[in-house]
């Protein structure tokens, strides 16, 4: 990545490193996120984003390693940097015994908001996020959805130049991830910087750039696409019967960087060093007693699962209880 | 400089305010604050008492004299003793009390009305002296029938009339009911904010907070405001109904009763949110706060005087804020004394607050690690 094309980052982190007695969370991670960009952290739970958002927003102290958020060195300048961002936690964390508008407000005047400039921007929030019909409502007894537009809401009440979103939408239905992504390209669009973590694929993709992070490192950065088009693997589909005994059969050659079930398909990341992937695969699967037809095999573009796969070497999706 | 004032007032009113609409839609704890002042009061008045009544007895008369029937009625009298039997022997009266049908017996020898003349004691009673409130009530009880009986018998018994015989029931109700306030609001007082700090850390609220620019000591004092007036209510709950039910007189000025009572409430919530700042789980705030109850319960002079307690424990005493507030309280109640008489105990309870109240800030750290 060239630092030098877009001088303006919200965001610089060098070689932090975060221990936690002799748990190594985070380890030597240098982060640059572009202003106005909505930055992605791609990875499994337990691999170090929640803990990497904390010590970029003053929670935790690092370790070791710089960070400079908004020009501010943290957590040295922490407290001047809570008038300038906003958070939102991955469990939901505001008040369930308080209604819609009473939390609004709450935020409002814990940052100090003139009053009837505060009404002014809960009217506008409620009814841009679709709260205004749950206004007088307990968020207790919100769903999922209207629950992390309240936070999302919440968060924006001071107007920040910098949103960070820890798995904002782990609790929520596909239409209401769509809703939301919809609502931060506006808040991109305005010029609100993003930095967003996930474990789902289809989320990571539409961020303008990511990063694959894995027990506590940075495995690759960069705009999904590139990512995509740049994987070190060729992904070949398999369609067969008896996926279940060839699928471990590859697995265990040094080539297979993964093979993954899909229904009836059997999805195989080979190196890239093998030239003709599917004359390869076809031979390995004649070894293994299991020859395949031509039209059974077939080379597929990537998709950022692959990309994800072949960094670290495992699914992302499987790997949710360990967090 | 104004802006500052003016966003750290506005903070502090956003934690209270919030606090009030929380504790508001909290049924059970508006419900406690009322009903546990009222339940401890009426079971502290009522049935915590000295004064045991309707101790189950068996009367053994063997003098069968006019006298002898003149003391058992005299004893009847008194309701401290339920006369359930009627014995010939001692034996058996003493059978009955090892099978704990009865607690104690009179035995009335045969030579009753000689005895009486002599100036001997005139009669025995056999107690079970394993619970010593009834052992004691029964002593006491010897003591009033005789001096009762006498006068009207005999003139030269003078020497037990030195007993004076106050209501016992009144008594401890008007050194408990006092005492009570420093009870109540140890218990409300340290539970309620103890647990205020450790909830928003267990609801996950707290990683919220600390995101935000509000200060440590502006999360404390904006934590506390609402319980002072709980506390306030509680204490005006307990010293009216102790007035009204059990005639507890209020001595001394109400602006010192208030001004103490206000300096004992932020003691009291200091001390919970330095709780707060330690425990982990509403669990562990709630186990931390009875470890405080329980000797401000025990040591500060509540039950028994302080002065009766070896030195150390007076020493340890003389810590808990309770103990201070104890004498406080009792002093303004009972005595009309004023905060000026009690400047020692005042002192105390302020330094008590403000060393808290930092320890507690500094305690409250807006970090995770």
């Amino acid at each position: 990545m060239n630092h030098t094309t877009d001088p303006q980052w919200v965001i610089k982190a060098d070689n932090l490193t975060k221990r936690f007695g002799d748990f190594i969370a985070v380890e030597s991670l240098n982060l640059y996120v572009p202003k106005g960009h909505i930055y992605g952290f791609l990875g499994p739970n337990g691999c170090g984003k929640s803990t990497t958002i904390r010590m970029l927003t003053g929670l935790l102290t690092p370790s070791e390693g710089n960070i400079n958020v908004m020009g501010l060195a943290i957590p040295k300048q922490a407290e001047a940097l809570r008038h300038k961002i906003g958070y939102m936690t991955q469990k939901f964390s505001l008040y369930d015994d308080l209604t819609v508008k009473e939390n609004l407000q709450f935020i409002g005047r814990i940052y100090g908001i003139d009053a009837q400039e505060c009404k002014k921007r809960i009217d506008q929030l409620q009814s841009t996020y679709k709260l205004n019909q749950y206004q007088h409502q307990l968020a207790g007894t919100l769903s999922g959805g209207q629950r992390q537009r309240l936070a999302l809401a919440c968060a924006c009440l001071n107007q920040p130049k910098l949103l960070f979103l820890d798995e904002p939408t782990s609790a929520v239905d596909p239409q209401n991830r769509r809703d939301f992504w919809e609502q931060l390209f506006d808040l991109s669009e305005q010029g609100t910087s993003i930095l967003v973590t996930t474990h789902y694929m289809d989320e990571a993709e539409r961020c303008h750039k990511i990063a694959i992070m894995e027990k506590g490192t940075i495995k690759a950065d960069d705009t999904p696409k590139t990512l995509m088009d740049n994987i070190n693997a060729h992904v070949v589909e398999i369609t067969t019967t008896d996926l279940r005994q060839l699928k471990q059969a590859l697995s265990t050659l040094a080539e297979i960087q993964s093979a993954a079930q899909l229904g009836h398909r059997l999805r195989v990341l080979v190196s890239k060093h093998i030239n003709d992937p599917i004359c390869w695969v076809m031979h390995q699967c004649q070894l293994h007693h299991r020859p395949l037809q031509q039209q059974d095999i077939r080379l597929v573009t990537a998709n950022l699962e692959d990309v994800f796969v072949s960094h670290t070497g495992q699914n992302p999706n499987l790997h949710k209880q360990e967090g | 400089m104004l802006h500052t004032i003016r966003n750290s007032y506005m903070r502090m009113l956003a934690i209270t305010t919030k606090e009030i609409k929380q504790l508001s839609r909290d049924r059970i704890t508006f419900a406690m604050v009322i009903m546990i002042p009222l339940i401890q009061l009426l079971l502290f008045g009522y049935a915590i008492n000295t004064d045991v009544r309707a101790i189950p007895v068996a009367i053994v008369d063997q003098s069968d004299s006019a006298a002898g029937r003149w003391i058992v009625e005299a004893i009847k009298v008194t309701q401290v003793v339920d006369i359930k039997n009627h014995f010939t022997t001692a034996e058996q009266a003493q059978a009955a009390i090892r099978r704990g049908d009865i607690k104690a017996a009179l035995i009335l020898p045969p030579t009753l009305t000689a005895k009486m003349a002599n100036n001997e004691p005139i009669g025995q009673w056999i107690v079970d002296g394993s619970d010593t409130m009834i052992a004691g009530a029964i002593k006491q009880l010897k003591n009033m029938s005789l001096n009762d009986i006498m006068p009207s018998i005999s003139s030269t018994q003078s020497r037990f009339e030195v007993s004076l015989f106050y209501n016992p029931e009144q008594r401890s109700a008007v050194n408990i009911v006092p005492g009570l306030i420093a009870v109540i609001l140890t218990m409300t007082m340290v539970l309620f904010t103890s647990s205020a700090i450790v909830r928003e850390r267990e609801r996950g609220n707290l990683e919220l907070l600390i995101t935000t620019p509000i200060k440590p000591l502006e999360l404390m004092i904006g934590k506390i405001l609402p319980y002072i007036v709980i506390g306030l209510v509680q204490m005006t709950i307990i010293l009216g109904l102790g007035n009204l039910i059990f005639a507890v007189p209020i001595n001394g000025a109400i602006c010192h009763l208030l001004l103490g009572t206000l300096l004992f409430i932020t003691a009291s919530l200091t001390l919970g949110l330095i709780i707060s700042t330690i425990a982990k789980t509403q669990l562990q705030a709630m186990q931390m706060t009875i470890f405080i109850l329980l000797p401000t319960i025990l040591l500060s002079g509540f039950i028994t005087p302080l002065e009766a307690m070896p030195t150390a424990a007076q020493w340890i005493a003389e810590i808990l804020p309770g103990t201070h507030f104890m004498r406080v309280i009792r002093a303004i109640v009972l005595k009309g004394a004023t905060l000026m008489d009690l400047i020692d105990d005042i002192i105390w309870l302020v330094g008590f607050t403000l060393i808290g109240l930092g320890v507690a800030a500094k305690r409250f750290n807006k970090r995770l690690d």
